[in-house]
Formats: C-alpha cells, structure tokens, sequence
C-alpha cells in the first residue's frame, strides 16, 4: 500500500508539471485552433534558462534560499514569455488567415528549429542542474517518503494554477481571452485588440510551461535540448484528454497521465513508459473525442 | 404510385435546441417543389437530413419507397439523391473537366485494379467518362472552360458547375440550396431558365431552398414554407403568396396589423 | 495527363535500371550508397505524398511503416545463408513484398482508427502510432531491441532501389490520374462536396494508408539491405518528419516536385558534410563533425520549413499558388 501511495506522490509531482505545460497548448488552441507544437521546446528553454541564470543570481545572493529560487523562476517565466510572444509574432501571426496545415507545418519547424538550434548552442550532451534550494526528503508515517523538491512542484503549481484562475476569471484581459476562444471575430467587433489578446496569450502559456521546466529540471536535473519532446507531446494528450480548450480539463489531464505513466511504469514495465501517453489518446479519441470535460462541437455544412 | 421521397413526421433536435418538428413533405416524380422561410427556419437542415448529413430524432425519410435511416451521404447520392450547397463547395484544385469527372465515379465500375493495369477496359472507361463529362459540359456551355481551375470560373459559372457536378451523379432528386445567392436580375433569369430546363431534360425532381420569392413564385409548381422548424404552410405559389400564416413570419404580426 | 504509354515507360526504366546495375562495381561505391538513399527515399517521398499530399490525410507516422517493412524483410532474409544469385534475388523479393504487406497491415491499423479526425488532431495520432510502433520494436528482443539488429545479406542494388521506385511512381501516378484516382483529390479538397457526389471518403482515405504503407515497407525493406543494420531509433519521428518535408517542399500532390525534393533532401547532409570538412564555424559548439553535421542539417531543415511556409507554402516546386481561406 505504501508502495502505491509513493508512486502515486511521485505521479502527482510528475503530473502537475505536466498540468503546467498542457495549460499552455489548451489555452492558444482555444484561442487559435492550432496546436503549437513548439510549446514542448519553450519548457526545454525555460529549464536552460534556469540552468544559465543560476550561477548569475548566486553571485549577488550567494546562499541558495527561496528568494534566489524564486528570482531564477521568476526572470526565466519573463524569457519565456517574451520568446512566446516573438515566435508568435513572426512565425505564426502571418498566417493566421493561412490553412491549418501550413501553420501546423510552421509550427514543427519552430520546434525543430528551437531543438536543433539548442543542440548547436547548448551541446547535445546533458547537463546538470544545479540546486537553487537544498533538497531534502521528508518521511511520514509508514514509510512515505517526499521530497522537499516535489513539496516545492505541489505548492508552485497550485500557487500558478490559482493565479491563472484568477487572470482568465477575474481580469479584464483574461475575460478577453474567454471571449476569443468563444467567438473571435465577435470579439474582434467588441473592440478587443485581438493581436495583444493572442500575444498575451502565448506568453502566459510560455510562462507556465518555463516554470514547469525548471520544476522539472529541480527533481530531474538532467537537462539537455531534446528534453521538452516527449513532455511536450504528454502535455498535449493531457489536454485532448481533459478536453482541448478547457482549462480545468487540461490541469485534470496533466494529472491523470502523471499519475498512470507513474504507476504503469512502477507496476508493470518501465520500457512502454513514453507509449502509454499515447495510448491514450488514441482511446480518447475514439471513445470520447471532445475528451473528459470538453463539449461537442458540430461541424456546419 | 407513391412519391419519390418522402418525410413523415421527421424532426432533429441538437442539444435544447429542435431545428425541424415534426415535418411532413411529399416530393413525387418530375416535381419542382420549393422550400422557403425566414433565416433559420430550418431549411438547410431540412435538407442535410434529406442528404443524410444528419440524422433525424423522430420521424422517418423513405426515398423510393426505401428508408434512408443509417446510410451515409455518399450511399444516398448512389440511390439518386443529389446536391448543392449554400456556400459553393467544389473542388478547388482540380479543372472544371475534373469536378464533374469525379461526379461519374459512382457509376463506374472502374476501380483500383483497373487504374493500374490499364488495360482496354480502363481505357474505354475513361473514353466513355470523357464523353459524357464533355457532353454535359456543353449542354451548360462550360466547354470552354473545361481545363480551367474551378476557383477562376466567375460566381454565376461556378454555381452552374455545381449543378452540373450535381447532374454528373445521374440522380432522381436534386436538392438545390440557394443557388441564385449573390446573383444579379439577369443571372437569376438564367438560373431559372435552367432549373426549369434541367427538370424537363433530365426528367428528374428538384427539390430549391431560396430566399428569393420571385425565383421560388417564377418556377415552383409546389411551395412549403418553414418556420421555426415547423411547416406553417404548403401550396401552389398564389396560394403561398396570400397566406397570412407565411406572410406574419417573414415580416412579422406588427406590418400584419397595417395591412 | 495522358497515360498512355504509361506502362511502356515503367517498363523502359526497369529496364535501364537493370542496365545501370550491370554496371555498377565501375561506380564509386560511395555515391553508390547514396543513390540507394536516395532511391529508397524517393519512394518513402511519393508513397507518403499518396497519404498527406493527395488525400490530405497529414501523417506523421509514415518512419513507423517504413520499420515494419524493414524488419519483416531482414527477419525473412537472415533466414538463409548464402546462396546463388537466383535464389538470393527471390528471397530477396519476397521479402520485400512480405515487409510491404506488413507495412499496409500497419497503415490498414492506424488508417481505421483515425478516419473522423481532421488535421492537427490526425497529424499527432499517425505520430502517437509511429512511436508506438517505435518502442513496440525497442522492446522487442527477438530482432536485437534497442540494442539493434544485424542484416546478414547486403542485398539491395541498383537495379532493385531504382526499378522499385518506378514501380511506385507508376503506381501512385496511375492511381491518381484516373477517375476513380480524382476520388483522393475530392477528399482532400472538400470532404463534405465529395460524400455528396458519391464518394466514400472512409474507403480511399484506408486505400491511401494502405497502399502509402505498403510502399513505405518496401522501402524500409531495401533500407534493411543497405545499411545492413537496424535501430527502433532511425525510425523515430524525426525521420517521418524529413519525409513530410520531402513532401512539403515538393509540393503537396505534385509528384514530380517531391521526386526532386527527394534528391535534394537526400544529398543536402553530404554537402554539409563537405562544407564542414572545410571550416568550423567559430562559437558553435564543437564536437565530432558527423553531429555537427546532423545538427546543422536539421536546423536548415527547420528553417526551410518555416520559410517555406511563410512565403510558398505550395512548395519550391509548384507552379500554383495556395487558396488562401478565409
């Protein structure tokens, strides 16, 4: 029983992180219907970001402790999102009114173009991220062991997930976004900016994910410029599976992946790990293609 | 003799929402029958049922006396029921020649083995497709035009092709959805002229959605007019034109009381 | 199009293949090998083109049928050991087919299931089963794993890259150029248009998957041949990727301008390899040229890609323009 409930920590840590990264693909494709297949890669370059900030904030507070955490976090969100905002600025906005394919097209080629380009510049080989807060297990009773590493992705992503809420709900910018993904060219005749609203977009979702990199890279500290590939595609069946465009669903997706990849991987074999993302998706899209909290949307002839 | 197609009782409900109640309409052979009412009164959807889009809640639809529960729209068109649609939908990428080409698909046997062996029997396939798909094209005077990309056609020759894509399926019924949309006085004249010459050609039934009453009043020997999903009312055109029910929808029980 | 020497021409280019293949220990053996490349890639190019080109079925998967043909074809191979040329070319040949009817199983298997999707979505499913596929054989100890599988026989020449790549050629021209062929064009263009004019957008959307997949098996057969060596790596989606940007950059449905951007593609790490025989470029990381090579090559590829999209999204070799919707 402890076993189960210790991979079930584990996969809860995993799928927060996760959670982070599907919000990002749920809100642009409820917004532009299109899956941005870079968004996997902005999670690799938040965890660099991290990587190279680091020893540069060390040296103005040379004792590691939250604040010098947060700083790292914090400046590597703003890199992110700016980066989002410039990718969506140049390689997707001229498209906009282009068919899906093309931009979908575009889109893998900024991905292999962060990937490869992050090869050349980083190195291929992976590098170790470095502590920004003393890591240190804590045990319960009966034998359940947390880290102080996954106590900080528990309490970080609830702290971004209640902010978010409170963007999308309570701000005038979010209630925009809302609108957007509801009916775009409405909104565009109610006087919203519809370019700001996308650009906002894109770096909110950007920096959601550059949190879940350094996350990540905190309890897996290998780091290295392929690294966002296989998260990235996890996050998306995350969030067909809790229903594209449905913020919620995308968190609850992130969360049901994390936690059977976890105990598919602890339970049965560890080597059909990366598949069973993608196994299912495809029973989602079969069974229930709108996914778990999504609607049903009928196509007009 | 009973009618080519029939609807009893058919409704379609999405959702909260019921798009078509309980309609009944007969269309029988060689008929050219109109359906009209005010925007979104159901008439599109009448027609995907019809097509096979969608299908009905409540109600059944028999075409030739066979029921169409069930089947797809690519089966129906095999059964003889054809279409056009609201906004044009052809083949972008393919030549005038090609879209109608692909129209007479259906009715020929030739399949994958024969268009890679290539034998004589594909050949005189193609020959006998070619004939037909140019001798259609010049009854409609698209001959011309025959190796032109579909999207460069003008409006009104782009509406012709659809109607001739639709014919190229050798149908029973052709359900026209608002052909003379975005048309000028004389086009419409044209477009008249045409449906009326394609039913005594083709000795077929056609089945027109229109909004615009001189077109429906010119040439539809039967109305039925749609409400709110609802049939309110069915008849010959003079009939139609003085009803009350048809006029109160389309502008209303206010302009009713200054009459 | 007329087709009507179509067959003669088939049979004229077997032909010289053959011819050329007589001939072939007076060829250096290492653009020998590429032209295997580059043969066995015009066929991955013009079978997946059959799939996302001219059905409009965007596949991401198309590595994962082209290792199912690979291992069928070795695993039937490594069966023998030498033997006389007949014997050795019939082996060969039907080991191909038997990787190439695997290979259309696959796509009959990932074609069904992902019929009602559109675009975005289809393009990650086909991805989803290609790296399903991928880690089924990673797992899959009895040909060697992630560890790899040797290939005994080195099979593969001219005459068999080649005449196999105008068979397939042939076979999607011919398919496509008739009025039955007219059917995947319709599908692509308007799915809904073509339901109404009788077509049944399920059966050549399979057809496509099938017949894109049986190729692509052949393929990786001839692949398995040449290399003499395989890993579920090379077959990952990185490597579907590069064929839908063979088909991309061709043109999607313009045969012709996929053929040639198969050759391109093919030949563009060999000219990088060149280039980086000659310098280093200064700040980039150093490491061993072949990687820097593989790094660099995918980095024009991306770039290619976005460029491409941006300003001739019909590819380098169309002459039409893209319909822009609205």
């Amino acid at each position: 029983m402890t076993e189960f409930l210790q991979q079930l920590i584990n996969g809860l840590a995993l799928g927060s992180i996760l959670a982070l990264i599907a919000l990002g693909y749920t809100m642009v494709y409820g917004i532009l219907r299109f899956i941005n297949f870079a968004h996997g890669d902005i999670f690799m370059l938040g965890a660099f970001a991290g990587f190279y900030l680091t020893p540069k904030i060390a040296a103005i507070f040379p004792t590691p402790s939250i604040l010098s955490g947060l700083l790292v976090m914090g400046i590597s969100m703003a890199i992110c999102a700016a980066l989002g905002i410039v990718i969506e600025r140049f390689a997707y906005r001229p498209l906009r009114r282009s068919p899906r394919l093309t931009v979908l097209i575009t889109a893998i080629g900024v991905s292999l173009f962060l990937e490869y380009a992050g090869q050349l510049f980083f190195g291929a080989a992976p590098k170790k991220f470095p502590a920004l807060i003393p890591s240190y297990p804590i045990t319960h009773v009966g034998g359940l062991s947390v880290t102080s590493n996954q106590i900080i992705v528990f309490i970080v992503t609830a702290l971004l997930l209640v902010g978010l809420r409170f963007i999308v709900q309570k701000t005038k910018i979010g209630t925009a976004m809302r609108a957007l993904a509801f009916n775009p060219d409405a909104a565009a005749l109610m006087g919203i900016n519809t370019d700001v609203v996308i650009s906002f977009t894109f770096a909110l979702g950007s920096a959601l994910a550059a949190a879940a990199g350094i996350l990540f890279a905190v309890n897996y500290p290998a780091i290295d410029p392929l690294m966002g590939i296989l998260p990235g595609l996890k996050a998306f069946v995350a969030a067909v599976l809790g229903g594209i465009g449905n913020l919620p669903g995308a968190a609850l997706g992130g969360i049901i992946i994390g936690v059977t990849e976890t105990l598919v991987a602890g339970y049965i074999s560890s080597t059909y790990r990366d598949a069973i993302a993608f196994g299912i998706l495809i029973l989602i899209l079969l069974v229930k293609p709108s996914g778990l909290l999504g609607k049903k949307e009928i196509e007009k002839v | 003799m009973n009618p080519l197609l029939q609807l009893e009782k058919v409704s379609i409900r999405f959702g909260g929402l019921t798009a078509v109640a309980d309609l009944d309409l007969r269309i029988g052979e060689n008929e050219l029958v109109g359906l009209i009412g005010p925007n979104g009164a159901g008439k599109t959807t009448a027609f995907n049922l019809i097509t096979g889009v969608y299908q009905p809640t409540a109600g059944q639809i028999l075409f030739a006396d066979k029921p169409t529960s069930k089947l797809k729209p690519s089966q129906l068109t095999r059964r003889g029921i054809a279409r056009t649609f609201q906004n044009i939908r052809l083949f972008a990428s393919m030549t005038v020649f090609d879209n109608v080409r692909t129209a007479t698909q259906l009715h020929c046997a030739r399949g994958v083995r024969h268009a890679l062996w290539r034998g004589r029997a594909f050949r005189q396939g193609e020959q006998e497709v070619e004939s037909h798909v140019m001798e259609l094209l010049e009854i409609f005077h698209l001959e011309n035009f025959f190796d032109a990309e579909a999207k460069n056609l003008s409006y009104g020759d782009q509406r012709r092709l659809e109607i001739v894509r639709a014919l190229a399926t050798q149908p029973k019924l052709l359900l026209l959805d608002e052909p003379a949309a975005g048309m000028n006085a004389s086009e419409k004249n044209a477009l008249m002229q045409l449906i009326q010459f394609i039913k005594d050609k083709f000795q077929i039934s056609v089945l027109l959605v229109e909004h615009d009453m001189k077109v429906v009043m010119g040439i539809c020997e039967r109305i039925a007019v749609l409400d709110y999903g609802v049939k309110i009312a069915e008849g010959k055109p003079e009939e139609i034109r003085a009803n009350p029910k048809v006029i109160e929808a389309y502008l209303g029980e206010e302009s009713l009381k200054n009459v | 199009m007329n087709f009507r020497h179509a067959k003669t021409f088939l049979l004229g280019a077997i032909a010289l293949c053959f011819l050329v293949s007589l001939f072939e220990n007076q060829i250096n053996s290492y653009w020998l090998f590429i032209s295997y490349d580059i043969g066995v890639n015009i066929i991955l190019a013009v079978s997946l083109n059959l799939i996302n080109g001219y059905t409009g079925q965007f596949s991401l998967g198309h590595a994962g049928f082209m290792a199912v043909g690979a291992y069928t074809a070795a695993v039937i191979t490594n069966q023998f050991g030498e033997l006389n040329f007949f014997a050795a070319n019939g082996v060969f040949i039907v080991a191909l087919v038997a990787g190439g009817l695997a290979a259309a199983i696959a796509g009959l298997l990932v074609g069904i299931p992902t019929l009602r999707l559109r675009g975005d979505y289809l393009a990650i499913v086909t991805l989803g089963f290609g790296e399903i596929i991928r880690v089924i054989f990673q797992n899959m100890q009895s040909v060697g794993g992630a560890r790899g599988y040797s290939v005994t026989h080195n099979y593969t020449n001219f005459f068999w890259t080649f005449g196999l790549a105008a068979v397939t050629v042939y076979v999607v021209t011919s398919l496509v150029h008739s009025t039955y062929g007219r059917g995947f064009i319709a599908v692509r263009d308007d799915e809904i248009a073509a339901e109404a004019t009788g077509i049944n957008p399920t059966k050549y959307k399979v057809t496509a998957f099938v017949i894109g997949a049986f190729f692509a098996g052949i393929a990786g057969g001839l692949y398995a041949h040449s290399k003499q060596f395989l890993t579920p790596d090379g077959f990952g989606f990185m490597q579907s990727i590069a064929f839908v940007v063979m088909v991309i950059l061709g043109g999607m449905g313009n045969t012709i301008g996929v053929i040639l951007a198969a050759i391109l593609l093919t030949l563009l790490p060999e000219g990088l390899r060149a280039l980086a025989d000659i310098e280093h470029i200064p700040g980039i990381a150093q490491e061993f040229p072949l990687s820097w090579v593989g790094n660099a090559r995918m980095v024009i590829y991306s770039l290619l890609l976005i460029v491409l999209m941006l300003t001739r999204p019909q590819g380098l070799f169309t002459l039409r323009k893209l319909k822009i919707k609205n």
